[in-house]
């Protein structure tokens, strides 16, 4: 089997987004105009990419599920952004941003795609800020920062602990402004429920309109999609309710194969479940480890109030086991570690699992004043759900599905295996390997939009003889016709159980078997078990209501569908995957209880190509190369 | 420590926008109170489509209080009793065991209902459309820290741009009007240097729109900032006016052609 092409340049890692940008061929200004380009999705990623191609003279038509653009889970980000702006005179390179990263990926991401990002990370914060985005600042005026985990420099840039509201209405204004120039034709409560591909390429989405239900068609000479991640497979996560894989997981099916399903994030500091009926987890960010002390009871099943417990009883563990980088460990490392107090019997919560994350002695040495402006919306928000004070009484917090490094496998140009389907943001698989890094995320979505994807589009439609399509041509029918069928079969179910209690089990399935630790076993379990629950859902589900109205059960029927495929999916790619990477963690492959790579075998990306409902996925591989960063065993101790 | 409780609603029954509504009353059984209240919500609806009837529409998302998309009016109040809370951060250990509980849409007839509780808050885009930004195209920006900030400039604006855009202070406010939304967004951008260009533009052309979308005065009652659950300040409403005062008073003709040539 040949490697997948993943169209990297050629030269130094510097130099390769420079020469490439200058060796793409370009479209003028006058003939932009006459190009057309979706976005699926209008978060950071897609919001972005909208702007910016609007602002080049594309024509753009923009969809988002929401009902506005400014509902877009990017939204919720809350600790900050990555840059290498060295701004703190601490050591910062460009370099040292791509190196760190590849490194927190455990090495498996691809290299000039890191290096890219790291290159366009500083160019983020100045568009931002020209852009109004009130990051926080310094008495002086000048930009401030703060640290995140896997990193020993700070180049986060952070607006409170909200983030990722703040740079997505930087990112959205910007595009309403191009709705405003005529630009960019944006539609709401729309959900892509399939891609349209003639002549073998991406010529179209059908999109169901939320709110009378129609199927409509939409053309154009390229389709970004920018969908986001799918944590909420797990069904509890800290991704909100409308994240799903469909957009991406619809295109899968067309021909886009899925990279590296299994690479999950699992974020150390969520506030623990409470209850069968939860709904969801809520995240508090990581940027709370600046301050924090992550700890349990030396004593197992000590019952004691946190506030009587003596220091010298108490094991603050991320200090112990990772001296040089402390409760400042990466996100796979820190959720693992408080996995194994919970699993050794010192969980702080009886029957559950939590450990506690401390404030007192920054208090102490910062005054309560100071670490509430640091963080005073994210200790209202923990007081609002839990009850509990935080600036008296530790947190407790615990592990929770976060954020998906996997996902549509793309080229160097964002291009995933179907010619014209781009795929930017979390949506895609490119740069974060086994493991992303705490304000990466951000970084990524903003990077692809602005100032990746406007380029390679460009390149891409001034390459390519792209013939006008109508949306009554035979693909548009032919997928029409097949959403119709499955529409109407979900109404036509009227079973016993819920969309919400399929979810819930498949979570179940999902947090058990391809959660925080994986194994043979239970992998295998899993596979016996899913397609049995995808088995009961096509002749057991109940979907109330009619499909020509707003019908939130149906559009979560069809979430739901999509997800219980991936996540059969995900538990191949993880059983296949003999190895334990970042996020990825075979029991069976570990040193001490880190993870064990096993770089001979395994240093490259599973991309999976959809084959038939009948027949099950065939595994294709892209080599990954290393030639800056040399391939070594990932340590923060 | 958790309890159960049992409730009372009433809620808003609206098939379409078309169709008349109606309150129709649901008890609620066994509630946990460390649930949310959109979790007590799906409660509800579990039992409903169990009992073969349509659940209740509601829009909401994140349930972390940022996205926005989420909000009704519990017994008259936005977002329910609690100060500066969204209705997904809602929690019902706030609620007493026997409680009635009177849900209904945001109250503006510029959001008009979509269905049940779920409205249409477009008019809050197109505000934002017309103006509510910088016209800085991708690519332009000088680097970040070229043009110093006051510390206490850029938290003002960022207390100002924390608006959600949820549309409590709409429905807040006995005229319906979108003055705390709009005038968060004029004094967001007029706090900082990079808003200076297109200020007096920005605050006309707003205005221009809020209005133009159908929303009432403002009469300065003070509701709106009181349910806004990100606190934003009502003082923000008198920079409005005294930015589309001077903005009025200054407005120049555009120049054309060559006149200058």
């Amino acid at each position: 089997m040949a490697s997948l092409d993943s169209k990297v340049p050629g030269g130094p890692v510097e130099t390769k987004w420079t020469n490439h940008k200058f060796n793409m061929k370009l479209v003028n200004p006058a003939n932009k105009r006459k190009h057309s380009v979706i976005v699926v999705g209008t978060g950071l990623a897609g919001a972005s990419a909208a702007a910016s191609m609007g602002e080049l003279g594309y024509k753009v038509k923009a969809f988002c599920v929401h009902e506005s653009p400014r509902r877009a889970h990017s939204v919720a980000a809350q600790g900050g952004i990555n840059a290498a702006k060295n701004y703190q005179n601490d050591g910062d390179s460009i370099y040292r941003l791509f190196y760190d990263t590849v490194k927190g990926g455990d090495f498996r991401a691809r290299e000039a795609n890191v290096h890219r990002l790291a290159e366009l990370s500083v160019k983020i914060i100045d568009q931002a800020v020209a852009q109004g985005v009130p990051f926080a600042r310094e008495y002086g005026g000048t930009l401030s920062n703060r640290s995140f985990g896997g990193a020993q420099v700070s180049r986060t840039f952070y607006a409170r602990g909200q983030t990722g509201q703040q740079l997505l209405i930087g990112a959205y204004q910007s595009m309403m402004r191009q709705v405003e120039a005529g630009s960019v034709e944006l539609r709401t409560r729309r959900e892509m429920l399939d891609l349209v591909v003639v002549d073998g390429k991406a010529r179209g989405v059908i999109m169901r309109n939320l709110l009378t239900g129609e199927l409509e068609h939409y053309e154009a000479d390229a389709v970004v999609l920018a969908s986001g991640g799918y944590s909420n497979v797990f069904y509890l996560s800290t991704n909100a309710m409308a994240c799903a894989v469909t957009a991406a997981w619809r295109a899968h099916k067309r021909g886009a194969y899925f990279a590296n399903p299994c690479y999950t994030q699992i974020h150390p500091t969520c506030i623990p479940v409470h209850g069968d009926n939860q709904s969801k987890l809520t995240l508090m960010s990581e940027s709370l480890r600046n301050d924090g002390r992550v700890w349990v009871s030396k004593i197992k099943d000590d019952r004691r109030s946190p506030l009587e417990i003596p220091e010298a009883e108490r094991d603050y563990f991320l200090e112990r086991v990772y001296p040089s980088y402390g409760n400042l460990a990466p996100r796979d490392i820190a959720s693992r570690q408080a996995k194994y107090r919970c699993d050794e019997g010192h969980s702080v919560i009886p029957g559950q699992s939590a450990v506690y994350l401390d404030f007192a002695d920054s208090i102490k040495r910062n005054s309560e004043a100071k670490i509430a402006e640091r963080y005073g919306n994210l200790f209202q928000m923990y007081e609002k759900i839990t009850g509990e004070n935080p600036y008296k009484v530790p947190m407790k917090i615990y592990p929770a599905p976060h954020y998906t490094m996997g996902g549509l496998w793309v080229d160097y140009n964002l291009m995933t295996t179907i010619p014209g389907l781009f795929a930017a943001g979390e949506a895609n698989f490119s740069d974060h390997g086994a493991n992303r890094l705490g304000a990466s995320a951000l970084m990524q979505g903003l990077a692809d939009g602005y100032f990746v994807v406007p380029y390679t589009i460009g390149d891409y439609i001034a390459n390519n003889k792209i013939e006008p399509v109508a949306t009554t041509h035979e693909a548009f029918k032919e997928a029409h016709n097949n959403i119709d069928k499955q529409i109407s079969q979900l109404m036509n179910i009227k079973g016993e159980r819920t969309v919400e209690s399929f979810h819930k089990q498949l979570g179940r399935i999902m947090w058990d078997e391809c959660g925080m630790a994986r194994n043979e076993k239970g992998l295998k379990r899993a596979l016996e078990e899913i397609p049995k629950l995808r088995e009961e859902f096509w002749q057991n589900v109940r979907v109330p209501g009619d499909a020509n109205y707003l019908n939130p059960e149906l559009e979560k029927a069809g979430r739901v569908a999509d997800f219980i495929e991936l996540g059969e999916l995900m538990c191949r790619d993880a059983l296949e995957r003999k190895e334990s990477c970042g996020g990825h963690y075979r029991e069976e492959f570990q040193v001490d209880g880190e993870a064990k790579r096993d770089d001979e075998n395994y240093c490259n990306v599973f991309a999976w190509e959809w084959k038939s409902e009948k027949e099950k996925q065939a595994l294709h591989k892209e080599e990954l190369k290393f030639e800056n960063v040399k391939l070594a065993t990932r340590s923060y101790k | 420590m958790e309890k159960l409780i049992n409730l009372n609603l009433k809620v808003w029954r609206q098939k379409r926008p078309s169709e008349p509504g109606s309150f129709q009353e649901y008890p609620v059984k066994g509630v946990s109170t460390d649930a949310s209240f959109l979790e007590m919500m799906d409660q509800l609806n579990e039992e409903l489509i169990k009992s073969g009837k349509d659940p209740v529409a509601f829009d909401h998302d994140c349930r972390e209080g940022i996205c926005g998309s989420c909000g009704f009016m519990i017994n008259g109040n936005a977002h329910g009793p609690l100060k500066s809370t969204t209705v997904c951060q809602l929690h019902m250990r706030n609620f007493n065991d026997g409680e009635t509980l009177t849900l209904e849409p945001w109250r503006a007839s510029a959001f008009p209902v979509i269905k049940d509780l779920a409205v249409n808050r477009s008019a809050f885009d197109r505000i934002i459309s017309s103006g509510g930004y910088v016209s800085v195209n991708t690519g332009n920006a000088p680097d970040g820290n070229a043009i110093p900030v006051p510390k206490q400039e850029a938290d003002e604006a960022f207390a100002h741009a924390t608006c959600i855009g949820c549309g409590a202070c709409v429905s807040s406010c006995k005229n319906g009007s979108a003055a705390l939304f709009t005038s968060a967004k004029i004094a967001h951008l007029k706090a900082l240097p990079q808003g200076q260009v297109e200020r007096e533009k920005r605050a006309l052309k707003m205005v221009a729109q809020m209005d133009a979308e159908g929303f009432g005065a403002c009469t300065s009652t003070g509701a709106c900032s009181a349910a806004c659950p990100k606190e934003i300040s009502l003082v923000n409403i008198a920079q409005m006016n005294r930015e589309f005062l001077k903005a009025s008073l200054n407005r120049k003709p555009e120049v054309q052609g060559g006149d200058l040539a």
